[in-house]
């Protein structure tokens, strides 16, 4: 069995008189992509944000190796290697693809103090931002400015920024949303690379998508689990086709 | 312009500015060693507004800070040490912003405009209502401050050339620290959390701690400014704490070009040319000021100084360049 | 302080608050609904005065003053948002601050070009001259009752306004949602017009009911400017009701500060607003 890397316990989330999160139980394991399915208003985003840290749970604990991380913010999240990608694209989009990665990058050693570095000669943190773009598959566009790139390859920055931090769990939010059938198909490869070394949380829309690449699937239902298993269990799941299937799963 | 073009130019005013005083009248060389002390302000202002996104409304404050720590720290009939006012000047202006933006960094948008100018009120109120700064009336500064360290001293602020260089020393300091700072892995970061804040923190960046950080610099630097303004002027009022001083800086700031170290020069100069010029046309030349801002507002978005490089751009028939 | 004198010093307050509370509420509508930074709404309450003073002068009677002075001060509103305020909509905040600060300085020099920078006082209507004894040596003068009561009345008619009239349903709207406005089909210049000149007018109405008490002076504008920001935040930017909690709130901490602790006293009120920020960071009645 892998080892899990991220896991939430009893998770609830409140706002004012209503549930978002109810006990929500999820494990990420590494090696394992796990995909987050449920219809619109399931609470598949606040689950993230839990995750996440940008959002602190109601109730719930959450672990990472073992260790409890509940009170733990968002930055402090990203630097034990748990990082997320956005649902809306959320990147630097006046610098260039090389200066979100770098940035990216440089947030492991972040040497505030040395006034006197020229961050843009930072060897290490440049390095790995290269690498990150390679790996999410930019490269060559380095030095394009984020904000005037197709809606695709900004996804793919997306998931380039996050690598450069060296995240062991990856939290991603649509990264499928808007993307062209080949550009989709391009990202599939890359998660489907991408999971070997690390845990892989994919909140998705896209059914096709979630079925060709996911070793394991949550279905989220009015802010509870529905039910959790592997893809073939998930698809003939009585439960998950009333709920939310319906007939789409039929068809197949 | 292209770079080339831009380096000739920063090295001719440069040239021009230290020249200055061996061909012009002592009245100018004080009107632009004022200018170059305000150039400072803006440039501090400008780290905060331009490259860290935080439009901070009450800047005076520390500028105002340090010029009351130097009167205070000048006894009645000696000078005090420059080697000890300097730096004790500069640390009071950073200890507050430091302790300032503790609070009002947990503020964004129009609260975070609005929070700053409340605490530029509340040291505005501090030495305008209680004797510790001779109230309303300000207090002056009888003695500049004595370079001499153990009786040798290399330059004497009582001469105007000397404080005239030494302000344009302190000027040139200033903005080779900025270029450093903004250079350097620190800097990117200001400049990142401008950009996106949120996703700073996500990338794992403790962001508050950066704008602390951005913050107490700023406030330090603006602390120079006003350290330096006392000593030229020889008094201090209030006044130096004052929102329409504020207003003033973030005008330079605005006016100049934001995220832009020479444009907030620019606009210092540009100010108090303005003011100059206008003050000699009438006795209401706030009107012609007020006039001239609105129109700026209205037909030039993207502040006076895009004007200038546009034009010139079209001239170079290059790509603008800081 | 003993009971006569306590009993002063609150009418004073809420004399005060009120007072700010007209000047402050056209402020966060207009911050809440048009997203507008106005600098120069202090100058609305300058420009109140000296009406006041300029028409108290020409027709002998502050009361004429004022029902001439409104209505021009509201026509000044609406020809002020026409001309200039109209094309900040879409602009960035910074932009805003700049051409409102710019505003100000005109607004003062033409004040000075037309009238000169003497102090002027403003005679008090002769049926509220008198003074209410409250002890042997101790007295309130009627006026002030009869600011507060006005204000008071206002602040009643505001909330009409706003809760059971279509310009006050177009208003909450408005301040909660922009796209929704126009989905309803509201002719949203007519209403920022209004909304602005509402607000002008009752900065002016300030201006010119607190003219015979304080005076009219040079620069009157500046120091009620910074306090309306004051309670605008406080309040929450764009909540009415949150104005007037915080415009009481800092009555009575700037007229007891200056009893208690008068060495102090300009502090207060700014001490109150950074206690307040830090407890709720975006005010009292934040919107949601």
């Amino acid at each position: 069995m892998s080892e899990v890397l991220l896991a939430a316990e009893g998770m609830t989330r409140r706002f004012g008189g209503l549930t978002a999160n109810q006990n929500v139980n999820i494990a990420l394991e590494r090696g394992v992509l796990h995909a987050l399915l449920g219809p619109n208003g399931a609470g598949k985003s606040t689950c993230i944000n839990m995750l996440s840290g940008d959002l602190p749970p109601s109730e719930g604990t959450i672990r990472f190796k073992g260790e409890d991380i509940t009170g733990l913010t968002a930055y402090q999240r990203s630097r034990i290697g748990i990082g997320r990608s956005y649902q809306r694209t959320n990147i630097f989009p006046k610098f260039t693809v090389l200066e979100n990665c770098r940035l990216a990058a440089q947030s492991r050693k972040p040497r505030p103090w040395s006034l006197l570095t020229d961050a843009l000669r930072m060897p290490d943190a440049v390095e790995r931002a290269r690498a990150a773009i390679a790996e999410a598959g930019l490269a060559g566009r380095e030095e394009r400015v984020a904000g005037t790139m197709s809606h695709g390859e900004q996804r793919q920055l997306e998931i380039a920024m996050v690598l450069a931090t060296d995240a062991e769990v990856l939290l991603l939010d649509e990264p499928l949303a808007g993307m062209g059938s080949e550009e989709s198909a391009q990202m599939v490869t890359l998660l489907n690379r991408l999971k070997t070394t690390r845990a892989i949380l994919l909140v998705e829309h896209d059914m096709d998508a979630v079925f060709a690449v996911s070793d394991r699937i949550t279905v989220m239902v009015n802010g509870q689990v529905l039910e959790s298993g592997s893809p073939e269990q998930i698809r003939n799941s009585p439960d998950v086709q009333q709920a939310y299937l319906g007939h789409e799963a039929e068809h197949e | 312009m292209n770079s080339r073009t831009t380096t000739f130019l920063k090295l001719a005013a440069l040239a021009g500015v230290l020249a200055f005083p061996a061909f012009g009248s002592e009245f100018y060389a004080e009107l632009i060693a004022k200018v170059l002390i305000l150039a400072i302000f803006a440039m501090s202002l400008d780290l905060l507004v331009g490259f860290t996104g935080l439009v901070s409304f009450g800047h005076a404050a520390y500028f105002g800070i340090a010029a009351y720590a130097v009167a205070l720290l000048t006894p009645k009939y000696d000078p005090a040490s420059l080697w000890l006012a300097l730096p004790a000047s500069v640390l009071a202006a950073a200890v507050a912003a430091f302790l300032i933006g503790l609070f009002v960094l947990r503020t964004k948008g129009i609260y975070f405009i609005m929070v700053t100018l409340a605490f530029a009120q509340m040291a505005y109120y501090v030495f305008h209502d209680t004797p510790v700064g001779g109230g309303s009336d300000g207090i002056y500064l009888n003695f500049k401050p004595d370079a001499a360290i153990a009786g040798w001293a290399p330059f004497d602020l009582n001469e105007p050339h000397h404080l005239y260089y030494f302000v344009v020393g302190a000027m040139l300091f200033v903005y080779a620290l900025l270029k450093l700072v903004l250079r350097s892995p620190f800097g990117r970061v200001l400049v990142g959390i401008r950009s996106n804040e949120h996703r700073m923190l996500s990338l794992g960046y403790a962001t508050f701690r950066y704008k602390l950080a951005a913050f107490t610099l700023a406030g330090g630097l603006a602390g120079l400014a006003g350290f330096l303004y006392a000593v030229l002027f020889g008094f201090v009022t209030p006044e130096y704490l004052s929102w329409h001083k504020s207003g003033d800086v973030l005008l330079m700031v605005i006016l100049g070009g934001m995220g832009n170290l020479v444009g907030a020069i620019a606009g210092a100069v540009a100010l108090v040319g303005l003011q100059e010029i206008f003050t000699g046309l009438t006795k209401h030349w706030q009107l012609l000021m007020g006039l001239t801002i609105v129109a700026a507002v209205l037909f030039m978005p993207g502040g006076m100084a895009a004007t200038p490089a546009r034009i010139l751009a079209r001239i170079n028939g290059g790509k603008t360049n800081e | 302080m003993d009971f006569v004198s306590f009993l002063i010093q609150v009418l004073n307050s809420l004399q005060y608050g009120l007072l700010l509370f007209l000047v402050a509420s056209g402020l966060t509508l207009v911050f809440g609904i048009m997203g507008i930074i106005n600098l120069a709404h202090g100058s609305f309450y300058m420009v109140g005065a000296y009406l006041a003073f300029a028409l108290t002068s020409l027709t002998g009677n502050l009361m004429l003053a004022i029902a001439l002075g409104l209505p021009l001060a509201f026509v000044f509103g609406a020809i002020l948002e026409w001309a200039l305020f109209s094309h900040l909509y879409k602009r960035d905040h910074l932009e805003q601050v700049l051409l409102t600060y710019g505003l100000i300085l005109i607004f003062e020099e033409l004040r000075s070009l037309a009238v000169g920078d003497e102090v002027h006082g403003v005679t008090i209507p002769e049926l509220f001259s008198a003074s209410i004894p409250l002890s042997d040596n101790l007295s309130y003068p009627v006026y002030r009752l009869v600011i507060s009561v006005v204000c008071l009345a206002l602040a009643g008619g505001l909330y009409w306004l706003i809760q059971k009239t279509r310009l006050g349903m177009m208003i909450r709207a408005g301040s909660h949602d922009r796209d929704m406005v126009k989905a309803l089909g509201i002719d949203i210049n007519l209403l920022y017009r209004t909304v602005f000149a509402l607000g002008v007018a009752l900065a002016a109405l300030a201006g010119m009911l607190a003219a015979p008490i304080s005076s009219v002076y040079p620069g009157m504008g500046s120091s009620v400017l910074i306090i309306s920001f004051v309670i605008v935040v406080i309040g929450g930017v764009g909540s009415v009701w949150g104005a007037l909690v915080a415009a009481l709130v800092i009555g009575f901490a700037d007229t007891f500060g200056k009893v208690l602790l008068p060495d102090l006293a300009g502090l207060m009120v700014y001490l109150v607003m950074a206690v307040v920020l830090l407890w709720r960071p975006e005010g009292i009645f934040k919107k949601a």
